[in-house]
């Protein structure tokens, strides 16, 4: 009796300390949140929107930044996404159990380990210079998708993973070949989970700021890329550069531009819930 | 998937040189790409100068990074950038490795950043420090010990000392932080820190006890309200003006700024109109974003300078 007391306590307060573990995270977001919008919500307007940046903190706007993380967003998603998605396919339905997908499935966890400013060393040698493509939204977003490349393929492999046995004996017993069965059930199947484990993996790309930067993304561009071989800048080498000046209303402007950057985050995973739901829906 | 993706890498390439020949092509039209990349301390100043020469060659497009001084010369030594930012000389190695990729380059100062110790006007104790003293207060080994002002000299009050600094993300931050107590942004963390110099200006008018550190130009503004200690860098106490920032006594919180331009950027006339302009606007633009300006007569001698430089290597 005694004892079983004594668990049902202990029952109770790892239930309090997970709560109060819960709470938080949730509360120092929200003191965060609080602070960021109380410094720079009334800064945002259209000019901040469209003005380029400037050594006067009130005419100074993120035009170029926003421009070149939007870029840098595209051209990401379209290098990642095909050659993250091929490589969880292969890993999960066409390797054999044997060393070398063993020593792959090792490495690519350990790839997803790797600090960003590694990824943008490598960028820099391989990207800028080997390959010649300079400081230009393509080289960083090359940077990135490698970068976000591990997420990608894990994702994509649990997501394909949680497909039901059935669907694929079933597919396999009507006489369809391996890539009829990936193309046909298994990725439409998994799409929800595959858009997910993506759009999670650009949201943390496009907050990145130090590959970026050892890659040579600019802090001051008077334009907004036109081809992906132009120069660019992105926000958080704006914010960067904002909290890092004396004048206090380079802090509202930084507050102001975190406010977008989060607003983009924000988008982006609600885009992600969107699409799981729908996708889980209709698979059911 | 793959074939796809190697064309594509390889249509950027192609794409890639392509660009290039363009920039050289329009370079000759006035309307090409300056790029500039180095220190984030000097790079207030030539933003500042790249906004207004939007105004007068709209068509040239300057671009800055913040690499670092470091970073900056590493680049300009590979021959990737036009002009450095640079918060010091360029060393040995560096310069080496530019001699071997056939760059000759200029140095110009463009202006000088020179922090202020500052104090209460009440306050008549503790108008030198030396370097060890600033050490002692604000060395990270100092949170929660020394707390009293007879703690870092027998000889002043016993009384609390009040502490009020930039925030650590400026670059204000890592200049003192490396100065005084050697390490970049390494310092205590119980200080009042604010990135509204106003904050700390009146923190330290308002308070007998206080102690705080900001750019000089922010004194300035303030001197009535304030008091300048005098820093012993080992050869006696200074205090901080344009003068003896300029001259270089007040060490070690002040510092020259230079760009570096090379000599291949000498065939592109708009990297000497850029240039040109730079050392026109400097003072003003120093001035402007918070740092000291050279005077007229210095300015004019960087011109000569570049203009020289100029000359040889046309």
């Amino acid at each position: 009796m005694n004892n079983i007391k004594k668990n049902r306590l202990k029952d109770q307060a790892f239930k309090i300390w997970g709560i109060a573990c819960t709470l938080l995270g949730l509360v120092l977001l929200a003191i965060f949140i609080g602070n960021i919008l109380i410094d720079g919500i009334l800064r945002i307007d259209w000019e901040f929107v469209m003005n380029l940046p400037s050594r006067h903190a009130e005419e100074s706007g993120i035009y170029t930044a926003l421009m070149g993380s939007i870029w840098v967003l595209l051209l990401t998603t379209l290098i990642a996404l095909p050659i993250g998605i091929a490589a969880a396919i292969y890993l999960e339905e066409y390797s054999k159990k044997n060393k070398l997908s063993t020593i792959l499935e090792v490495n690519i966890s350990n790839l997803a380990g790797v600090p960003s400013i590694i990824y943008g060393l490598l960028g820099l040698e391989v990207f800028v210079r080997i390959m010649e493509m300079g400081a230009s939204v393509l080289a960083g977003s090359c940077t990135l998708a490698l970068l976000i490349l591990p997420i990608v393929i894990v994702s994509t492999r649990e997501a394909i993973k949680a497909v039901p046995k059935s669907i694929r004996d079933a597919s396999f017993a009507m006489g369809a070949s391996k890539w009829q069965t990936v193309y046909h059930q298994l990725l439409p199947a998994s799409f929800g989970g595959i858009l997910t484990g993506i759009i999670l993996a650009l949201s943390r790309a496009v907050g990145e700021t130090a590959p970026l930067i050892v890659i040579g993304a600019l802090a001051y561009v008077p334009f907004a890329p036109s081809s992906p071989m132009d120069e660019f800048s992105v926000l958080p080498i704006q914010i960067f550069n904002w909290i890092t000046r004396p004048q206090h209303g380079f802090v509202e402007n930084a507050a102001a531009a975190i406010i977008i950057l989060l607003l983009i985050t924000f988008v982006m995973n609600g885009i992600a819930v969107y699409f799981r739901n729908k996708w889980q829906k209709k698979f059911k | 998937m793959k074939k796809l993706l190697f064309t594509f890498l390889s249509l950027a390439v192609i794409s890639c040189g392509n660009n290039k020949g363009q920039d050289s092509e329009n370079g000759g039209e006035g309307s090409g790409t300056i790029a500039i990349d180095g220190s984030s301390t000097v790079y207030p100043i030539t933003e500042a100068v790249a906004e207004e020469f939007r105004a007068v060659q709209p068509k040239v497009d300057v671009t800055i990074g913040v690499s670092g001084t470091g970073g900056g010369f590493q680049k300009f030594g590979r021959g990737e950038i036009n002009i450095a930012d640079a918060s010091r000389p360029i060393k040995a190695e560096e310069a080496a490795v530019a001699k071997e990729n056939n760059i000759s380059y200029v140095e110009l100062e463009v202006a000088y950043d020179g922090l202020a110790v500052v104090i209460n006007p009440e306050n008549d104790w503790a108008t030198s420090f030396t370097v060890e003293e600033l050490k002692k207060i604000w060395e990270p080994a100092a949170q929660g010990t020394i707390k009293k002002w007879n703690q870092i000299n027998p000889a002043w009050p016993n009384e609390e000392i009040h502490l009020f600094g930039p925030g650590v993300a400026s670059g204000t931050f890592d200049y003192f932080t490396e100065a005084i107590v050697g390490k970049s942004g390494s310092s205590r963390g119980d200080f009042t820190a604010s990135e509204d110099d106003n904050v700390l200006v009146q923190g330290v008018a308002g308070d007998k006890y206080g102690l705080g550190f900001f750019g000089l130009a922010y004194y300035e503004a303030n001197a009535d309200k304030l008091a300048l200690a005098a820093v012993d860098g080992g050869n006696g106490g200074v205090k901080p003006s344009t003068e003896t920032v300029k001259n270089g006594t007040y060490t070690p919180l002040s510092r020259p700024l230079y760009i570096y331009v090379n000599s291949s950027s000498m065939k592109n006339p708009e990297v000497i109109d850029f240039v040109n302009f730079y050392l026109d606007e400097a003072g003003a633009l120093a001035k402007d974003v918070g740092y000291i300006a050279l005077t007229k007569e210095e300015y004019a001698a960087q011109k000569e300078k570049f203009n020289k430089f100029v000359a040889e290597n046309k």
